[in-house]
């Protein structure tokens, strides 16, 4: 079981890098979709393999991240037939570089916590904190809005991952709870970021910055 | 049950006004949502319900507080809906009736939630409750405040949520006994959590819930946001919005006092609330539309509040009362900011002069309201920066309480200059007074009314209650 959740956690951190590498906003949309299935899996084979509690957190993490809204978002670009480039503030090369930082960071203070022998898998925390740092990323460099839902997603996906190793501490109905959020959550970003499109003829978050002071 | 109805009545509200095409319907939902959401609160007040749903939902003071003040709020806002007609495009406000319900239901959920990720649940289902709210019109401005306010807010709120686990990290690290994340247990147990979780958890949420709740540095959706929405929305994020995260903030102040770790706390409410009060002091100065002008009062005040919660004693009791005072106070501001926006058709300060002859009735309410949001006596606000600036002096933090005077004086100067030029000044070629309608004005005026009461006199129930959540924020109550 430790080496099927270690194998899923590590092609979490390849999203991470596939995420920060992608030129198109497809491949994108596609990346994030593959890191929230396999978030969704990871329940399954944590803990001693599969409960209720933890079929059901699999299937919900998987339709809604996995499949609902990717699809949704996927909608919104091709119906706001925008330019599928990324256009990032900082260039690919650097972008990668800076996830390899966020990667050593997170494993030098994963190593220095305080975690109670149970939780101390070696990969979880290190890859869940990774993961926050490259939504963060996402977020901060990435112009367009749609690519900043992207970063949310992904930065969800880190909080979420960290969130597994409690799955006795957090219960089933605020998971739940908090993933339902988060599925209204992008669904009305989806629906701003269509009609951006509308207004402005482009999804450039920099283009939504006439409200200043 | 009441607690569990509390949430459920608005909510299922909410559902019912989604129904009726027409608005007359709709708004009937809205009212006796509310009005029923508002009398089941008063029975919670009197009969005082015990923990429901495993020591998940509990009524304390403190929560009851915030939920008052949101319901008193929202029943305000709803009467104001009713003669509130929307410029552009009427489609796009057949949600609006039924997003307000919502926004009470969950509003409701984060004052009765003692499980931390429950209360997590609720904020966050408040900001998708409102942003709806915020995209009224069709027209680029309200679209990029809608969208910075939930990029922002998520990610904040996101934040927040990694401290909720990180608090839960530090109950297993720990070892301590009691139900995972529930506050009772929590505080019971607080001595023996993980110290450094503690820390950690507390600066997440503080810093997580306090862009939620317009402090600074992460305060930058909320000049947008209150300024590009309709009227009744920019009353209700600034009264009661905020103060459900401010709630979020100060749950997780209880939970870092019990753990021993005040003195790691206090400072952090401290540097936030003075940040913030430093942003609106320099914003409000040259402010020339006066809804951003308004929303950065609303930060200088969420300010006060941190700093008032930070200095701890009297001066917490001082943040609870100032909580009710400038809160009721900036709604009242807005909706009649809604008033002068319908009669000028602009939001810039320049453009408008003389609303005391042109709209007499919103004119004097508005000057009234200024006075009281800058703590002229004898509104509540002065009595209650008069607690926390006594409270301040008895801590020690004497230099903070006349940093924050200086800092007062320059955002009543800023809010001066464009309040007296509006409210007074010659009314040219505008024409005679036009008659304004009871709906636009008696929630203001009744409002006011509660401002000046409270200022003169607080009842004994308020008094007990405000000093009993200043206790269970390790403050003291203060007499009259």
């Amino acid at each position: 079981m430790t080496q099927i959740s270690d194998f899923l956690l590590l092609a979490i951190v390849l999203v991470n890098f596939a995420l920060l590498g992608a030129t198109r906003l497809s491949t994108m949309i596609r990346a994030v979709a593959v890191q929230g299935g396999l978030l969704g899996l990871l329940p399954l084979v944590l803990h001693g393999g599969p409960s209720l509690h933890a079929v059901g957190l699999a299937v919900g993490t998987v339709a809604i991240k996995g499949v609902i809204l990717p699809r949704f978002l996927t909608w919104a670009i091709r119906e706001a037939a925008l330019r599928r480039e990324v256009e990032p503030r900082i260039g690919f090369v650097g972008s990668l570089l800076l996830g390899v930082v966020a990667m050593a960071v997170a494993f030098a203070v994963a190593a220095r916590l305080p975690l109670p022998p149970e939780l101390a898998r070696p990969l979880l925390v290190p890859v869940a904190l990774a993961t926050v740092m490259v939504g963060f990323l996402i977020l901060t460099t990435r112009a367009k809005a749609v690519t900043q839902v992207v970063g949310y997603l992904a930065l969800e996906n880190g909080i979420y991952l960290f969130g597994l190793t409690l799955t006795e501490q957090v219960p089933f109905l605020v998971e739940i709870g908090v993933l339902l959020d988060v599925f209204v959550g992008v669904f009305i970003m989806g629906i701003v970021v269509f009609h951006i499109n509308r207004a402005f003829d482009s999804l450039d978050a920099e283009q939504l910055a006439q409200l200043k002071d | 049950m009441l607690l569990v109805a509390l949430i459920l009545a608005p909510a299922l509200a909410a559902l019912g006004a989604a129904l009726p095409a027409r608005r007359a319907g709709r708004l009937a939902w809205l009212l006796a949502g509310t009005a029923l959401h508002a009398a089941l609160l008063v029975a919670t007040w009197v009969t005082g319900p015990a923990a429901a749903a495993g020591g998940w939902l509990a009524f304390d003071p403190l929560g009851g507080l915030v939920l008052s003040l949101v319901s008193v709020l929202t029943v305000g806002v709803a009467t104001y809906t009713v003669g509130f007609v929307r410029p552009g495009d009427p489609r796009a406000g057949r949600a609006f009736e039924s997003c307000l319900l919502a926004f009470l239901a969950a509003a409701s959920l984060v004052a009765v939630s003692h499980h931390l990720g429950l209360l997590w649940v609720g904020i966050e289902a408040t900001t998708l409750a409102t942003a709806p709210l915020i995209y009224q019109r069709d027209d680029p401005h309200s679209l990029e405040a809608v969208w910075k306010y939930l990029v922002v807010c998520s990610v904040g709120i996101a934040l927040a949520l990694l401290g909720t686990f990180f608090l839960a990290t530090a109950q297993v690290v720990g070892g301590v006994a009691g139900r995972p994340l529930v506050l009772d247990d929590l505080m019971r147990h607080g001595a023996g959590l993980h110290k450094a979780w503690v820390r950690a958890a507390f600066l997440f949420l503080a810093v997580g819930f306090g862009t939620k709740m317009g402090l600074a540095p992460l305060h930058t959706w909320l000049p947008d946001a209150h300024g590009e929405a309709p009227a009744p929305v920019s009353a209700l994020l600034s009264g009661a919005l905020l103060n459900c995260a401010f709630l979020g903030v100060l749950r997780a102040f209880q939970v870092a006092n019990a753990a021993g770790e005040a003195d790691f706390a206090r400072p952090v409410l401290l540097g936030l609330g003075l940040l913030s009060l430093v942003v609106a002091a320099v914003f409000v100065v040259r402010q020339d539309n006066y809804k951003r002008l308004l929303a950065y009062s609303s930060v200088e005040h969420m300010g006060i509040l941190a700093l008032g919660s930070g200095m701890g004693g009297l001066a917490i009791y001082g943040s609870l009362l100032h909580m009710l005072g400038s809160s009721i106070a900036k709604a009242v501001l807005f909706l009649l900011a809604g008033n002068i926006v319908a009669a000028y058709g602009s939001k810039l300060v320049q453009d408008v002069q003389g609303v005391v002859r042109r709209l007499p009735v919103s004119g004097v309410l508005f000057l009234l309201a200024f006075l009281a949001i800058t703590g002229s006596p004898p509104f509540v606000p002065f009595m209650s920066e008069l607690a926390i600036l006594t409270g301040a002096f008895r801590s020690g933090h004497a230099v903070l309480a006349v940093a924050m005077l200086a800092l007062q004086a320059v955002v009543f100067i800023g809010m001066g200059s464009a309040f007296l030029g509006m409210s007074l000044g010659a009314s040219p070629e505008r024409g005679p007074p036009i008659r304004e309608r009871a709906w636009q004005v008696a929630a203001p005026a009744v409002l006011m009314t509660v401002l000046l009461v409270l200022g003169l006199h607080i009842p004994a129930p308020l008094q007990r209650a405000l000093a009993a959540a200043a206790g269970s924020l390790g403050g003291v109550g203060g007499g009259p």
